[in-house]
């Protein structure tokens, strides 16, 4: 009843090929935007909302789901298993930091938009191996990009202005005279900046570039055969993959930490964004966004989990124990996901719209 | 050229060990199709537990065939567990898994043993050998020495009972088709659950030797990712792929940190087996000793 489709025709091309063809679809996607834009601003200034709130959960919530869609779009979209999101990071938020170091007067978000090339340039010379191999070959041979970029940060000194310690400290972000300095202000930067990739990204695989990528991953043979370019896609999309991986990583930089190092974008972190595509779904935008919010609250649950624990049975487990416990809450989760939803978090959501298709009644 | 002589050595015996752990992967790959990440975390695993009941207090040689069960009983688990619900999924899947599987088995060894580094005593003195050092004045390890003879010693029996025993000759028939296997009455549960008791040994095994070597750390799990670029190199299905290919990663990487590494800065080690595995990659896709890949439509 409540997400029904009956009676919403579509008599024109631009109708049949709108990004949400339905009308309860318009109307959330809205409410969304609303409550992100206009109703998280408001409740912060009436004091509902804490700094904390910002800077532990929604900042790095909005930072995370664009590294995990650039990984979704290369490895959802494309096909191409990467362990190396983490290295692109890298590269992004270190080019955006020496654009925006060695020019004068550099505007912040060309710096982002140069430091995501710089990714995606890094991207194409990591992604030709995919051209000869695939699988978990290749996953492997990502392996290389997060080892090499990462030693090769930290060695050459130029890249961290030979900072002794190999940590940058990244400038504040200003535009048109305004400072985004309080972790509110951030937040609304990096939630403009995500919504508008994210919209680029919903339509780029809607159109030719994403069904070629779609056709190379379902079987690269019989696309090569019916006259897609192997080479072209697979270095576009570790290109595109790349540059928003890029980006993610400067705002990670810019608004997130604000002091980073090479080491900080390690293979943990690669593996942290590869589980937010498995668990949200692969092959989905809006599952890059489930991803990166489950795995944002997850420690943060479990934490208080934990101390609650604690405090109601009256005993104190010894320290450290909480982080290996994660660890294992992590890879037992992913373990299940792949058994008992393979399409992760964004395949609950198509169901339960189904149901509410259906709604009230049975059939 | 001492010099020389040395570092090549030193590589190529510091290579039988990669060759240890590669092994875990090739013949849980060979007989199942799994390409198994968690290998690297169960070394870790079994040194842990290994050093942590050492160090309540059993002797080495009650704690290592102890170790022996628990590696068993992990991966009889992880085929029932993990396996059994994903079989016949595309492998990337199965791939993801064990990703997730390797961070439960690290959460699991550390719950269990705490997260401190811990030492391991084999009773193997790290010392260069007396002898070679006189006559030839070069410089090896007899650890490394005695290490890569147990490494050496594994592979053939490996080889040996693929080849010759009846159980070997089944999981080879696994790994060729697993439905042709079924149709001829082999089990497949069965053969499976021998393969991952098979790898645990062999994580045990590597896990003593690199655990005594450079302490019983998180570290460890770092050396299964060296091995991946053996793997690579040799091929995902060969065991003799799996040694030479070690052979030449490790003395590569050496030869390279000594060499080339002064001229770039240094810890190139890190990297450069995996930019070498890279670039045969480009030249031959299913490695060395790997099978022709075929695809069709």
């Amino acid at each position: 009843m409540l997400y029904r489709e009956a009676g919403q025709f579509k008599a024109t091309y631009a109708e049949d090929s709108q990004i949400f063809p339905i009308r309860q679809d318009k109307i959330g996607i809205v409410l969304i935007l609303a409550v992100a834009f206009v109703g998280i601003p408001l409740m912060s200034v009436a004091g509902f909302l804490s700094d904390y709130s910002f800077t532990a959960i929604l900042t790095p919530f909005l930072i995370f789901s664009l590294a995990a869609l650039g990984l979704n779009i290369l490895t959802g979209y494309a096909g191409q298993l990467s362990l190396g999101t983490a290295a692109f990071m890298a590269v992004g938020a270190f080019a955006s930091y020496n654009f925006m170091l060695r020019i004068e007067g550099m505007p912040i978000l060309v710096a982002f938009i140069l430091g995501g090339l710089c990714a995606a340039a890094v991207g194409i010379v990591f992604g030709l191996p995919s051209l000869r191999i695939r699988g978990f070959y290749l996953a492997a041979a990502t392996l290389a990009t997060q080892f090499f970029i990462v030693w090769c940060l930290t060695k050459v000194g130029w890249f961290t202005n030979y900072s002794s310690s190999g940590v940058i400290t990244a400038q504040k972000i200003e535009m048109l005279g305004y400072t985004f300095d309080t972790a509110f202000s951030k937040y609304l930067f990096v939630l403009s900046v995500v919504c508008a990739m994210a919209l680029l990204a919903k339509n780029m695989v809607r159109t030719n570039i994403g069904r070629s990528w779609m056709a190379i991953r379902d079987m690269d043979m019989a696309a090569e055969v019916i006259g897609f370019r192997p080479m072209r896609t697979k270095l576009m999309a570790f290109a595109v993959s790349s540059f928003y991986c890029g980006v993610a990583g400067a705002l990670f930089a810019y608004a997130y930490l604000g002091t980073v190092e090479p080491e900080g974008f390690n293979l943990d972190l690669s593996f942290r964004i590869l589980f937010m595509v498995i668990i949200g779904g692969v092959g989905s935008i809006l599952g890059s966004f489930f991803g990166s919010a489950f795995i944002v609250l997850l420690p943060i649950f479990l934490n208080v989990l934990i101390h609650f624990l604690e405090s109601s049975a009256g005993i104190n487990l010894p320290s450290g124990i909480s982080s290996s416990i994660e660890l294992m809450v992590f890879g037992a989760l992913i373990i299940f996901f792949l058994i008992v939803e393979p399409h992760g978090l964004a395949r609950l959501w198509q169901i339960g719209k189904e149901k509410l298709r259906l709604w009230p009644f049975p059939h | 050229m001492q010099f020389f002589l040395e570092v090549l050595l030193g590589g190529l015996l510091s290579g039988v060990m990669y060759a240890l752990v590669a092994l875990g992967y090739v013949l849980i790959y060979k007989a199942s199709g799994v390409f198994n990440f968690a290998q690297g975390a169960m070394v870790f695993f079994a040194a842990l537990t290994t050093a942590g009941l050492v160090d309540a207090g059993l002797s080495l040689w009650l704690a290592a065939p102890l170790t022996m069960v628990a590696m068993v009983a992990l991966g009889l688990l992880t085929e029932k567990i993990v396996l059994r619900p994903l079989v016949a999924q595309h492998e990337i899947t199965l791939f993801m898994a064990t990703i997730g599987l390797t961070f439960f088995v690290e959460g699991l060894a550390q719950a269990i043993w705490g997260a401190n580094v811990r030492s391991l005593d084999l009773g193997i003195e790290d010392v260069p050998l007396e002898w070679l050092l006189e006559n030839a004045n070069i410089a090896i390890s007899q650890f490394d020495l005695v290490a890569s003879g147990i490494a050496a010693a594994l592979v053939t029996m490996l080889a040996i009972f693929f080849s010759k025993t009846k159980i070997g000759r089944a999981l080879r028939a696994v790994a060729d088709d697993h439905q042709a296997a079924l149709s001829i009455g082999i089990p497949l549960q069965h053969i499976w659950g021998i393969v991952w008791g098979v790898a645990g040994f062999v994580a045990l095994v590597a896990g003593l030797l690199w655990g005594s070597r450079n302490g019983v750390q998180f570290a460890l799990t770092f050396v299964a990712l060296k091995a991946l670029p053996v793997l690579i190199l040799g091929g995902f299905t060969s065991v003799p792929g799996a040694i030479v290919g070690g052979l030449i990663i490790g003395a590569s990487e050496k030869l390279a940190e000594v060499y080339l590494g002064p001229l770039v800065g240094g810890g190139i080690e890190g990297w450069f087996p995996y930019v070498l595995a890279l670039l045969f990659l480009l030249v031959r896709p299913e490695g060395l000793f790997g099978e022709k890949i075929i695809r069709r439509i």
